[in-house]
């Protein structure tokens, strides 16, 4: 009795746990000899019989399959993780990845399932990958849906919107599910209800759906009653006359005519004696003679005759190329392009707005190298060649700190205004040591200054190298704004923006508002009449050049951390500093703005019109410049004062 | 504008007009004989008389010593005719070799343009940065010629062996291939309709520049763009120009540039030794007609009122003269000469391409004329020899290294610091540069009542201060 209920007592406690144990085993094994000898017509049942059964372990086996990890021991017929491992396979447990010995290699077989198969399997995974806990896994499922869709996804998908919490997620699933829908699906008017649906979206993928439903193929010759004609095209517009001779020689109509070449090989062909037909050869030395040499061989029946000079034309002429959908229904593809030609429309608008974005960026980015230039040149008179230099010099103030302090944020946070005061440091040295003695020389000043900017450049390639340096920025500046697939823009060009307005802010601030400011705006307007009040023109020369060199220098560092840091990067940008400056006009914060704006704008305006070439722009863009001076020769805004020549 | 740049409180009015009003204009007449004593607009307020009269075509005009009163333009022409003498004897008798001979052909090119530079800028007064951009047209024009041609006879070489004798449009398509193969293209562009004749690209190579410069000059001049405005807008021209031919659609193989122009065509039977001393002759003459010619130039009336433009344009213009003419004029013609001196320069150099026009390259030339001395004609021919042979000596890896212990000083590093140094040294403490030298030689000094010069010339601000 005792003995009995202890096996009863076992039973109890031992069946339901056994059972559950080899749930998956079991699953397996009914359908076992399919599964070790998968092929691809008979293992979509056992697939939906697998998935159906909903066991934990299912989509981990599923993977371990198609990833060829599973051995089938010989002896038994049970399926067990396994490796290869010298002449032994170790095995691990199908139901909880456990230990489960090892055994020879020659009482297991690994399961290989063929490519078809593994498709299968694969697709049979996506619903639970759709359906995981795990929000990351289900968007890198859709991620690789919306990479690869299939029509046999629909299905499982479609299951799993129903269940999907997370609302981004589901937003997603449903666009994929009208995505393939488009393509695949086989309800039209399901379909036109998802292209609709998608006139309003602007993703690439949502392009690359409708396109996808818009694809073409040319047809030659008229098309039969049931194609889905697109538009005839025509030769020379939609299509080049040898585009089109391609496509006819492809259906089999051949044109009529006789290539140089062949005529050439047929003339040297039929050289007999130094002549061809009766002419030297050394007559054969034009075009028009060659021809009237093959045509007298063709009058003698040598040579095939030469056709018309119309023959092609009138061979495309009587076999029209259409183009055809491949999609065959009418209101299918009418509704695409009605939904493309709305997204495109769009994603115009789009692009002008990034081009905005861009634009910005870019004149922000000038204003920060050329205000230092704008206001030394109007206090003083001189142009500082070595301006782009200080922007160098900045930069690599920034890489040094780098090298010192390897955090990247509290480096930058050093660099910045160290930046300003190294560049502020040698626009002083500059001005002190050089600018000061060629007082009322503009010319030999801008010369020395360019002496300066060659030795500078040397130097510091002597120092740093010919490679470029890196200036890294921090992570919480590495990415990028996206609102869309179209309108982006990276956080540092955003921090520049930010930067340039504070700059801006910072400038007016003390031209307005202090002491200095006034003493600038004196010296600039009347620096005689400045003098005689009693303003120091030297001092305040000496103020503004700090200021405008150590502008320069955090410009460096702005600058450095997108684009390359090299001793020739200010050389890069002082010509456009330098028109920024006589676009805007002289000694005016706001004619620089306008200056950075009106290029920046120009720039990124002429790229968009021409966007394979960028070296043509920057020469349509000087030669804009050229001819804007023309128009106002003093800049923008104008620099006011009795002294103005 | 940069006049505006005055900061120091008025000079005395009294200063202003010592000449007095009574003057007439034979009291300013000047009597010497020295090369120098033509006629000078700069001196000061005086000078305002001088030009006057110069104008109203009295004797002072007759007594101008003229061209062949400079001692300068002599002793130019003998200096060529003995370096090219020199060099002949030493390159027939194998002391030098040809590579050589071509250096010193190609420096006389340079010396020509910056001869021309110095008529634009110390004589004028326009710093022009961006006269290589015409020296670069010129051997382009040159070069197109020089590749077409000989690509011609290769490509009916290649073509007389077939059996069938050439026809006009195939040499024209293996041509096509031969020279833009490298750019991915066949097609011949326009700017090659008439590459296969050499007058026409030889007048190219003066014409286009003259072009180019006038159109520019135009632009600039008429609304009144001067000074440092001017000078980077020629800069930015220069850039432009250079990014232009840096596209491979320009249709003038883009950065490759063109090359083999060493090889000159029907001359393939003669040896490289032999076309080099050819090219040093012509480079020479080009260069000796070159100064005299800028010599002339200044000497006459017309330079007397190119250096009142350059002293005080505004009072130029008050007398009367169209300054934008004058200017224009000199603008046109000096990149006329530049570029016949870069039509002379690229065929010993072997290639030209967009990098030889950047920006820095005219800078360049504006280093040799300062460091010269502009406002004389030997001061920038001195200057770009002396700068461009130690340039090629010293980049060359001719200079031996300077060991300090620490650090060894490898002059292919550091001699752009150290002419970026002495290029502002020249600047801030010897104006006058390498020709100042030629004073302290010939003894003269500027106490005579003389030409100024561009340095002392410019100093407006004494004259000008209200």
């Amino acid at each position: 009795m005792r003995l009995f209920l202890a096996i009863v007592f076992l039973f109890t406690l031992g069946l339901p746990a056994a059972a559950q144990q080899d749930a998956l085993q079991t699953a397996l094994q009914a359908h076992g000899d399919q599964i070790a000898k998968p092929s691809r017509r008979t293992i979509q049942p056992v697939l939906d019989d697998l998935a159906a059964s909903g066991l934990d372990g299912m989509p981990a086996f599923l993977e371990a399959w198609a990833a060829k990890e599973v051995v089938r021991k010989e002896a038994d017929g049970l399926f067990y993780y396994g490796s290869r491992d010298g002449d032994v396979y170790v095995l691990r447990s199908v139901e909880d990845g456990s230990d489960a010995g090892t055994v020879g290699r020659r009482d297991a077989r690994e399961l290989k399932p063929n490519a078809g198969v593994r498709k299968l399997i694969a697709t049979a995974l996506v619903q639970f990958q759709l359906n995981d806990p795990d929000p990351d896994r289900r968007r890198a499922a859709l991620d690789a849906l919306s990479r690869n869709p299939t029509p046999d996804l629909l299905a499982p998908l479609r299951a799993s919107i129903e269940g999907e919490e997370n609302r981004a997620i589901r937003d997603r699933k449903e666009a994929l599910d009208r995505l393939i829908t488009i393509r695949f699906g086989d309800d039209p008017a399901r379909r036109i209800e998802a292209i609709d649906w998608m006139a309003d979206r602007i993703s690439l993928e949502a392009r690359a759906a409708l396109n996808a439903v818009l694809t073409t193929d040319m047809v030659v010759g008229d098309p039969t009653e049931d194609a889905n004609v697109a538009r005839l095209l025509r030769v020379g517009e939609d299509l080049s006359e040898a585009e089109a001779l391609a496509r006819l020689a492809e259906a089999g109509i051949l044109p009529d005519t006789v290539s140089r070449a062949d005529r050439d090989a047929a003339l040297i062909a039929a050289i007999r004696n130094n002549a061809v037909a009766d002419r030297p050869v050394a007559t054969l030395d034009t075009e028009e003679a060659r021809w009237a040499a093959y045509e007298a061989l063709a009058g003698d029946g040598l040579v095939p005759p030469r056709p018309p000079a119309d023959a092609v034309a009138t061979l495309i002429a009587q076999n029209p190329i259409h183009a055809v959908y491949d999609e065959p229904d009418p209101a299918v593809t009418a509704a695409a392009e009605a939904a493309l030609s709305q997204v495109e429309a769009r994603v115009a608008r789009a692009q002008a707005a990034d081009l905005g974005l861009d634009a910005l960026s870019l004149m922000s980015i000038y204003f920060l190298a050329a205000i230092g230039l704008a206001i030394t040149f109007g206090v003083m008179g001189v142009i500082n060649m070595a301006h782009g230099e200080f922007i160098m010099i900045g930069a690599y103030t920034g890489y040094v700190v780098q090298t010192v302090v390897p955090d990247y944020t509290v480096s930058l946070i050093i660099a910045l205004p160290l930046a300003f005061l190294v560049a502020a440091a040698a626009g002083v040295a500059l001005e002190r040591l050089v600018i000061r003695h060629l007082a009322h020389r503009p010319l030999e000043t801008l010369l020395a200054t360019f002496g300066i900017s060659i030795a500078l450049q040397q130097i510091f390639k002597n120092i740093f190298g010919t490679q470029a340096v890196p200036l890294t920025s921090p992570d919480w500046l590495a990415g990028a704004w996206v609102l869309n697939d179209v309108v982006g823009i990276s956080y540092i060009r955003i921090a520049i923006f930010v930067m340039a307005l504070l700059f801006l802010a910072l400038l007016v601030f003390i031209l307005r508002r202090t002491r200095l400011g006034l003493e600038v705006r004196a010296v600039t307007q009347n620096p005689g009449m400045a003098a005689s009040l009693g303003v120091d023109p030297d001092r305040v020369g000496m103020a503004t050049f700090a200021l405008g060199s150590g502008i320069a220098g955090v410009a460096g560092v702005a600058i450095g951390l997108f684009a390359q840091v090299t001793s020739e990067m200010g050389a890069g940008y002082i010509v456009q500093s330098f028109m920024t400056v006589v676009v805007g006009g002289v000694g005016s914060v706001f004619g620089t703005l306008a200056g950075a704006g009106m290029i920046g704008g120009l720039q990124k305006g002429i790229e968009w019109l021409n966007p394979s070439n960028t070296l043509a722009a920057q020469t349509y863009m000087i030669l804009f410049i050229i001819l804007f001076i023309q128009v106002r020769p003093r800049g923008i805004v104008p620099q006011k004062g009795r002294f103005v020549q | 504008m940069t006049d505006a740049a005055e900061t120091r409180p008025a000079a005395s009015l009294g200063r202003k007009y010592p000449g007095g009003v009574g003057a007439g204009p034979h009291s300013d007449l000047r009597v010497g004989a020295g090369p120098h004593s033509d006629l000078r607009v700069g001196a000061g307020p005086r000078s305002d008389l001088r030009v006057a009269a110069g104008r109203h075509g009295n004797a002072d005009g007759a007594r101008r010593p003229g061209l062949a009163g400079r001692t300068d333009v002599w002793m130019m022409l003998a200096a060529l005719a003995l370096i090219t003498l020199i060099a002949t004897i030493l390159a027939q008798t194998g002391v030098v070799s040809v590579s050589f001979v071509k250096l010193l052909g190609k420096t006389l090119c340079l010396c020509l343009a910056a001869l021309a530079l110095d008529l634009v800028w110390g004589f004028t007064g326009i710093l022009s940065l961006g006269h290589f951009a015409f020296f670069g047209i010129g051997g382009y024009a040159i070069g197109m010629w020089l590749m077409w041609d000989r690509t011609e006879a290769i490509v009916a070489g290649t073509l007389a062996r077939a059996e069938l004798p050439p026809t006009a449009l195939e040499l024209q398509e293996a041509i096509g291939t031969q020279i833009f193969g490298v750019v991915g293209s066949s097609d011949i562009p326009w700017l090659w309709t008439f590459a296969g004749s050499l007058p026409l690209q030889l007048a190219f190579a003066v014409l286009v520049p003259g072009l180019v410069a006038g159109i520019f000059g135009w632009l600039a001049f008429r609304s009144r763009v001067a000074g440092v405005y001017l000078s980077i807008l020629t800069q930015a021209g220069t850039l432009a120009l250079s990014l232009w031919l840096f596209q491979n659609d320009s249709g003038l193989r883009g950065n490759n540039g063109l090359s083999g122009l060493q090889n000159i065509p029907g001359l393939e039977h003669l040896p490289q030794s032999v076309i080099s001393l050819w090219f040093l002759w012509a480079s020479a003459a080009a260069l000796g007609a070159g100064y005299v010619l800028a010599a002339w130039v200044v000497s006459g009336r017309f330079g007397s009122v190119l250096r009142g433009i350059r002293d005080n344009e505004a009072r130029v213009r008050f007398l009367g003269y169209e300054v934008e003419h004058y200017k224009l004029a000199i603008f046109v013609g000096t990149a006329m000469v530049t570029g016949l001196a870069g039509a002379l320069y690229y065929p010993q150099a072997g290639i030209v391409n967009p990098a030889e026009i950047a920006p820095i390259a005219s800078i360049y030339l504006v280093v040799w004329v300062a460091i010269g001395g502009r406002g004389r004609l030997y001061g920038a021919v001195i200057g770009a020899a002396v700068v461009s042979l130690a340039s090629s000596w010293f980049t060359g890896g001719g200079a031996p290294d300077i060991e300090l212990g620490v650090y060894t000083i490898k002059w292919t590093d550091w001699w752009l610091v150290l002419l970026g140094l002495s290029f502002v040294l020249v600047t801030l403490f010897a104006p006058k540069g390498l020709g100042g030298l030629v004073d302290i030689w010939t003894q003269r000094r500027a106490t005579r009542r003389d030409d100024l010069g561009p340095d002392q010339g410019s100093k407006r601000a004494e004259e000008e201060t209200p």
